[in-house]
């Protein structure tokens, strides 16, 4: 399995993702965010969690404009699996690739605990491996992780079962508690919670190991 | 532009004493420009040059096997083997925070965390030292706020974990806050870059952001005390942009691997000009600078204020000249600012040029080697009061004064700001004694502290400077990490008083004493005084940071108990009341002597702790609120109750050193009997942990109703 993390300027969760992609027998590309090609045969694009390009504006608005992520929408586009995590699922919604937008936090105060989350679909590549209603725990890092969207867009993303998560206590005011969404593919997902932070018993917690583990099925199969 | 002229009145402005005029006369045989003189204030002023606090400073212990820099450096650098080292500092950023909260403290991450990787270091974790006023004084909960946000705003972007730190209010902060940032990075030991220049004729470099009239003054307006006209002061407060530090970090780590890099300095207090002279001072050289060169964001900007100011975020390196177009295309890459400004010169002399004009020419070795030196009078501080009678006070109203107060109430409304799992290493998060971050890739951990008790450093300095760092070994120890080192950040009032010199003194001398017996030799630090409002001196706050090494194949020590197990007391107790938490809480009092620090117990109660790890299930170190607190906490955060056996409020209470609680299983606690006993250690069964309320003695309360208490003061009080 080839995965590929984009490193933006002000990246700073690309090593810890790449080191998921790695405990699961990836190899491993990082990509400067002004390459405009992917390796060739990249499976799955990780787009890390960070300040981008600061984020002084909106939250990855700056990073969807980068010469790679051109590249990042032409993988999915054919169908490639991406993977994107806090700061990642805001770049997500900015190149349209995922439905919504991350806006400040309800409390308006930057969180960072480990939530309470139900895995609300295990039909994708990333969540077969939790089961469907599976509870979990995983670290939140964020302050702009208030998930919104459209009336339209919600009852689409309900009735075609593509919310991958949601939060089962107050974190950040989203629509609906919802903490991670599906593309309509179920290629791309958006996460704000961080599973490459949970994958090893050091750690304190292991709930994120599945979702990578999740992938090498999938991988083997697509 | 025509430079105004040198009056007396411009003279003291620039915080220069009549007699240090007369000394920058002497040396220079002629009337300084007005660039000169800035320069000269920017270097002279106490934040720069040490000159109360060097003579106690060198009576410190800063050396040891462990040491491979010790202070004197942008941070100190500590082995802990495998060709890797610890590279760490703590320092002060308190009177831009007072000012403006929200960047004071923001910028004072950024230049800790510069401190760090100037030399070489990937910052691997942050914490801080927070002290504010009375909760209920009208600043208290807007400093608070902006102060919370700016460090988490600043750490969180730039992507450093946040694992520990304190909070403290006390009505002495009111008018002056403290804001201590610490960092800590890691390094291989055949990289460590150092600020010596060598070479002549070498390319001066600036690196990073753009230049501003931001701080100009900073660190002078830092060495004066605050009165009514603060509100004037907020130009002299930088502003931090976390994503420009981010990327002259990576910039710097990319160009350092490419053996570009001869010496480089950050730019911090007093920025060009205290980087420029420092890096031909310690490398025997001179400076010339064109200004010309410089990258600047305003227009028109003058030499005094390109020399004076603080923009953050840019960094000053002497280059090898073969290397130049590598080290410029790894700036083009990050998108950073990249200009060769000057040259290394043989002789000794800082010559500032602009527009084709000298605007400096002084010698260089003076501005720092003969930086003013002072030996303050001073007196030492009188034995404090006897311990007047304590009333009676039930033993659950006693706890609940503590946990209901914005002191010792849970801080996560603190730590949930800050991101403490960023890079993936956390081992242990905030508000659980010290943190713990794995050394990425290897076996072996980190783990760090930040300690200091004010009302015992107030009450007796020297006793309460070695207790600071006997927390600090404690807390290390705790986790089952062996301490290696420390770093001090001691904030003081004015030294001109001899009752505040006679405070730094006795704190001074008890901390060497401390570091000394502990082996936990200071490598770097910083001072800070003048922290007074309106003549009103804080407590005195000298902070310790430290850092412990857990091996590889070692296990840290966990910090909960699980329901059955055993409660055991190491350490002996014998009930000291005087300037505890609980009189301060309960009754706000201050009197008696601060409980006395045996060093000899606590190395080898510490060393019990840390040989034994493996008999342990959950430790906590025993400090503020003693047996009491440290129990009620460590049974809040496993969720599960305690019961101890004691009744009397000095033995719950008390808050005598050295001495650790632990839940065991009772096999395990059998066998920790012997191995103290043959230790020479102290150790008790004082009750068990399990079901649901905290029992002292009888007098009993829901663990519940407790834990929803102290999980919302915080908040309550400051929020």
């Amino acid at each position: 399995m080839k995965a590929a993390v984009l490193v933006f300027p002000g990246s700073n969760c690309d090593r810890d993702l790449a080191e998921g992609f790695r405990s699961i027998g990836a190899d491993v590309s990082m990509v400067w965010h002004k390459d405009t090609v992917l390796p060739e045969g990249t499976d799955i694009v990780g787009v890390p969690g960070g300040f981008s390009f600061g984020d002084y504006l909106r939250c990855g608005a700056i990073a969807a404009q980068s010469p790679i992520t051109r590249a990042l929408v032409a993988h999915a586009k054919r169908g490639g699996f991406v993977l994107g995590i806090c700061n990642g699922f805001q770049v997500l919604t900015e190149t349209g690739l995922l439905p919504g937008a991350l806006m400040r936090n309800a409390g308006l105060k930057f969180v960072c605990r480990t939530v309470d989350l139900r895995v609300e679909t295990d039909d994708s590549a990333f969540t077969h491996g939790y089961g469907k209603g599976a509870e979990i725990r995983l670290p939140v890092a964020h302050h702009d992780g208030n998930y919104v969207a459209d009336p339209d867009a919600l009852s689409r993303l309900t009735g075609e079962d593509r919310i991958a998560l949601r939060y089962t206590e107050a974190v950040n005011g989203s629509v609906d508690n919802i903490a991670g969404v599906l593309s309509e593919n179920r290629r791309v997902l958006g996460l704000m919670p961080h599973p490459e932070r949970a994958i090893d018993a050091a750690q304190g917690n292991t709930d994120g190991k599945a979702m990578f583990t999740s992938l090498t099925g999938a991988m083997a199969l697509a | 532009m025509q430079e105004p002229e040198i009056t007396d009145d411009l003279i003291a402005a620039h915080g220069l004493k009549s007699d240090e005029f007369a000394e920058i006369l002497k040396l220079l045989d002629r009337e300084p420009t007005f660039t000169e003189l800035g320069i000269f204030s920017a270097m002279w002023n106490e934040h720069c040059s040490y000159k109360s606090s060097k003579k106690w400073l060198r009576t410190l212990p800063t050396e040891g096997p462990q040491v491979i820099c010790g202070p004197g450096e942008n941070a100190g650098v500590v082995d802990i083997g495998d060709g890797q080292a610890v590279v760490f500092k703590m320092e002060s950023h308190n009177h831009p925070s007072y000012i403006e909260p929200y960047q004071g403290a923001a910028t004072g991450v950024g230049g800790i965390l510069r401190d760090v990787f100037t030399m070489g270091a990937r910052p691997i974790a942050a914490m801080n030292s927070l002290s504010f006023g009375r909760p209920e004084h009208p600043k208290t909960r807007s400093l608070v706020a902006g102060v919370v946000e700016g460090v988490g705003g600043y750490g969180n972007a730039f992507g450093v974990p946040t694992v520990g730190g304190e909070v403290r209010f006390d009505a002495s902060y009111d008018g002056n806050c403290l804001v201590n940032a610490f960092a800590a990075g890691l390094a291989d030991t055949d990289s460590i870059f150092y600020s010596a220049a060598s070479g002549v004729g070498r390319p001066v470099v600036y690196l990073g952001a753009k230049t501003g009239r931001d701080g100009v003054g900073g660190a002078t307006m830092a060495s004066a005390e605050f009165d009514d006209t603060i509100e004037e002061k907020r130009p002299t407060v930088q502003v931090g942009d976390p994503f420009t530090e981010k990327r002259l970090l990576e910039a710097c780590l990319e160009l350092m691997q490419t053996g570009a890099v001869v010496s480089i300095q950050d730019m911090g207090a007093a920025g060009l000009t205290c980087s420029a002279v420092e890096m031909g001072d310690k490398g025997g050289l001179g400076v010339r600078l064109n200004l010309d060169a410089v990258p600047v964001r305003e227009e028109n900007m003058t030499a005094y204020e390109m020399m004076l100011s603080e923009s953050q975020e840019r960094m000053l390196m002497v280059l090898d000249p073969d290397k130049e177009d590598v080290a410029r295309a790894v700036f083009d890459k990050w998108d950073l600012d990249f200009a060769v400004v000057g040259e290394t010169i043989a002789e000794d002399r800082f010559l500032i040029l602009h527009g084709n004009e000298v605007k400096a020419d002084l010698p260089l070795k003076a501005l720092s080697g003969t930086a003013p030196e002072y030996d303050r009078k001073w007196v030492p501080t009188p034995a404090p009061a006897a311990l007047a009678d304590v009333p009676a006070i039930d033993a659950m109203d006693a706890l609940r004064s503590l946990i209901g107060s914005p002191n010792y109430a849970a801080k996560q409304w603190v730590w949930e700001q800050y991101d403490s799992q960023v890079m993936a290493d956390t081992l242990r998060t905030p508000g659980q004694g010290a943190g713990i971050i794995r050394v990425h890739g290897t076996g072996k951990a980190l783990a760090f502290t930040s300690d200091v008790t004010p009302r015992y450093v107030v009450a007796d300095p020297e006793t309460g400077g070695a207790q600071a760092v006997a927390e600090a070994y404690r807390n290390l120890s705790a986790v089952g990490a062996k301490p290696l080192s420390s770093t001090d950040n001691l904030n003081f009032g004015n030294p001109e008083k001899p009752a505040i010199m006679g405070q730094l003194v006795g704190a001074i001398k008890g901390i060497g004493a401390a570091c000394l017996a502990l082996d936990m030799p200071i490598v770097s630090g910083n001072v800070s005084l003048y922290n007074e409002t309106d003549g009103a001196g804080i407590l005195p706050t000298p902070t310790i940071g430290a850092v412990g090494l857990i091996a590889a194949g070692e296990a840290p020590i966990g910090g909960t108990a699980q329901p059955g197990q055993v409660a055991l007391l190491v350490g002996e107790t014998h009930g000291h009341i005087g300037c505890s938490a609980l009189l301060a809480e309960a009754w706000g009092r201050r009197d008696g002597a601060p409980p006395p620090v045996d060093l000899e117990a606590e190395r080898r109660n510490g060393t019990f702790i840390r040989e034994n790890r493996t008999l342990i299930g959950g430790a906590t170190d025993l400090s503020d609120g003693g047996l009491a607190l440290a129990a009620f906490e460590m049974a809040e955060a496993s969720g599960t109750g305690v019961s101890l056996d004691a009744a009397d409020i000095p033995t719950l209470f008390g808050e005598d050193q050295a001495r650790y609680l632990l839940a065991c299983n009772f096999d395990a606690a059998e066998a920790l009997m012997p191995a103290a006993a043959q230790a020479g250690v102290t150790i008790a069964y004082v009750g068990k942990f399990g079901g649901d309320t905290v029992n002292f003695g009888g007098d009993s309360a829901s663990l519940a109703d407790l834990a929803s208490l102290y999980r919302t003061a915080f908040a309550a009080a400051v929020g």
